[in-house]
């Protein structure tokens, strides 16, 4: 089990009330395992997303993530577990302006301090497409290329799972659609875990578990 | 690697308001390590060493005359060779910006500035012409005089028996050898003594010269020792510590200079400050994916931190370069203020741990805060 999480509920502070962003979430994901996070806006999902990631602090429940227990761990420690097994897709891909395609994918692999790092980065570069363009810098590249690299950059530090916030979001829908497809070919390769929040219902569609989030609620 | 290449991406995320940056640091130490050059010699203890001419005013002030009798006394000191006197006339040629300094002397006045070469005749004129001066070249030039003018002083501090203004026979001019200084007026002594309203028979302060620069400070202190207890009790000193005094007659310039370096440093310290938190900002969604993939609060600290010792270091070490390269011609303008100033390692060394302490201080806050940055609220951000 890659993921598995009971009972998992988080409340926010609103002045005097407490409001409840997610409640009695409970499911799990085997290694290899894709999961789409789905519901309309405010329903929960990047909160989930969040704190399955190790991102965020449940109010009350359970998250074993490759059999750490998550919800037990300060932000040190879940530092240092996103660094060793999580890898990220951001929605608006956050790549570092000043740092080259290449630099951009080196980044978690030296953070890891993984063997070659270069030569990782430049296979997943080729793998995503965009070996001509490992010197360019995210500005020079299209919003699809900077998410191909993001991808290039999300596998290239060897994580278990990897975890994905919208990433056809701000993308046109060709450029959507070879980014999904990449998403899934690369992961294909490894046997991470793949949890993708999106409303794209044909991206949802080709993960191997959906949960529908409604008020907080997984509803389906 | 890994590390700088995150701290060069802040850097370089911003470039042009990250030279201006370092620029406006840049500045502020250029004038640290002018000022403090300055600062530091008005500080400086009398140093005595290598000096064969002593200066001898009141202890009181040295705007206070002292008695013609002290140069027999000082001429009986073992080893000194020679004894002349001046005093600060003041006074104005025709407009109140046309300053430079104007001393009556006497005749030998000249021997103890073997440096100063005298236009031809010069010294014979002055010996003979009771109203004679001799002005330096630059001076002479300046004011387009030439040997034989007749240069009109308007009185302040010593006025003319019967009144009037002061006239002066231009009789010679002199050149200086080992320094571009050759902006003074010497006027006669005996005409100045008598013909003045008061304090007849009363220099303002006497140079010593001696003959063996190593007994400069033993001398000095003999000297003062001849007059202890007197009325007019005696402080002697260097000629770079007369110019100090002199010049702090405006105040303590030591003060003066590092008060104004202070206030130029709390603006640095405010503009890189507020460069750091504008920087963190911006980058809050990326400082928020750094965490992400694992970077812990400590890292991000220390790269924001990072960043600020590399504006402030790099400033500082181009403005000292920057201040190194002027020095000469700095100096050359401040030696007749301060005496001899120097552009000491100290300078460098005070300059990086200035450097050091503004780049905590100002980055402390915004690294702080990027540290605390919650990483879902920062991605949430764009």
């Amino acid at each position: 089990m890659i993921l598995e999480v009971n009972k998992l509920r988080k409340e926010v502070s609103s002045g005097d009330s407490k409001l409840v962003i997610l409640d009695d979430v409970t499911f799990n994901l085997l290694e290899g395992q894709s999961l789409a996070i789905t519901g309309p806006s405010g329903s929960g999902k990047s909160t989930l997303l969040g704190l399955l990631a190790g991102l965020d602090t449940a109010t009350s429940g359970e998250i074993y993530l490759n059999r750490d227990a998550l919800h037990e761990l300060d932000e040190e420690q879940r530092a240092l577990l996103r660094k060793e097994k999580v890898g990220f897709v951001f929605q608006s891909f956050e790549l570092l302006p000043s740092l080259t395609a290449l630099e951009n994918v080196m980044l978690p692999s030296e953070l890891k301090a993984e063997d070659e790092p270069e030569e990782r980065a430049k296979y997943f570069l080729d793998r995503v497409g965009l070996k001509e363009r490992e010197h360019h810098y995210p500005n020079q590249l299209s919003g699809g290329e900077q998410q191909r690299v993001a991808i290039a950059r999300a596998f290239a530090c060897s994580a278990k799972i990897l975890f994905a916030d919208e990433p056809t979001g701000n993308l046109d829908p060709k450029n959507g659609e070879m980014v999904s497809d990449l998403l899934f070919e690369v992961n294909a390769e490894t046997d991470n875990a793949l949890v993708i929040v999106t409303h794209d219902h044909d991206l949802a569609d080709k993960c191997d578990k959906k949960i529908n989030l409604k008020l907080g609620k997984i509803v389906e | 690697m890994k590390y700088w290449m995150i701290v060069k991406s802040g850097i370089n995320r911003k470039k042009i308001r990250t030279f201006m940056t370092v620029f406006s640091i840049a500045t502020a130490f250029l004038l640290f390590s002018l000022g403090r050059s300055v600062a530091v010699a008005f500080n400086s203890e009398v140093d005595f060493a290598g000096n064969d001419r002593l200066i001898v005013v009141s202890r009181l002030a040295f705007t206070e005359s002292l008695p013609m009798a002290h140069k027999n006394r000082i001429e009986a000191v073992e080893g000194v060779s020679t004894v002349v006197w001046r005093q600060w006339f003041g006074g104005t040629y025709k407009e109140r910006q046309n300053f430079f300094p104007k001393w009556p002397v006497p005749d030998n006045y000249f021997d103890v500035y073997p440096e100063w070469e005298l236009s031809e005749g010069a010294q014979e004129a002055f010996s003979r012409n009771i109203t004679g001066m001799i002005v330096g070249k630059d001076l002479a030039d300046q004011f387009g005089w030439e040997i034989g003018d007749r240069i009109p002083i308007i009185a302040d501090i010593w006025p003319k028996k019967g009144g009037g203004v002061w006239e002066f026979d231009l009789v010679g001019t002199y050149t200086n050898s080992i320094s571009e200084e050759q902006g003074e007026a010497f006027i006669n002594w005996k005409y100045f003594d008598e013909a003045r309203l008061y304090e007849t028979g009363r220099p303002g302060n006497y140079i010593v010269k001696i003959e063996n620069p190593d007994q400069a400070e033993s001398i000095a202190k003999e000297i003062d020792e001849l007059f202890k207890n007197s009325l007019d009790e005696t402080k002697t000193s260097t000629e770079e510590a007369f110019s100090r005094m002199f010049a702090e007659q405006i105040g303590n310039i030591g003060l003066i200079i590092n008060s104004v370096l202070a206030a130029s440093f709390f603006t640095i310290l405010l503009l890189t400050g507020n460069t750091m938190s504008q920087a963190v900002r911006e980058r809050t969604p990326e400082l928020g994916a750094l965490k992400a993939v694992g970077f812990t609060d400590r890292h991000i600290m220390l790269f924001v931190l990072a960043e600020s010792f590399f504006l402030c270091i790099a400033g500082a070490l181009i403005g000292v370069l920057i201040a190194y390269l002027l020095f000469p011609l700095f100096s050359g303008l401040a030696i007749g203020f301060s005496g001899e100033i120097e552009f000491s390692i100290s300078i460098l060394i005070s300059a990086i741990l200035v450097a050091f302490i503004t780049a905590v201080i100002s980055g402390v806050l915004p690294a702080y805060s990027a540290m605390r940055l919650n990483v879902v609220d920062a991605l949430r951000k764009n």
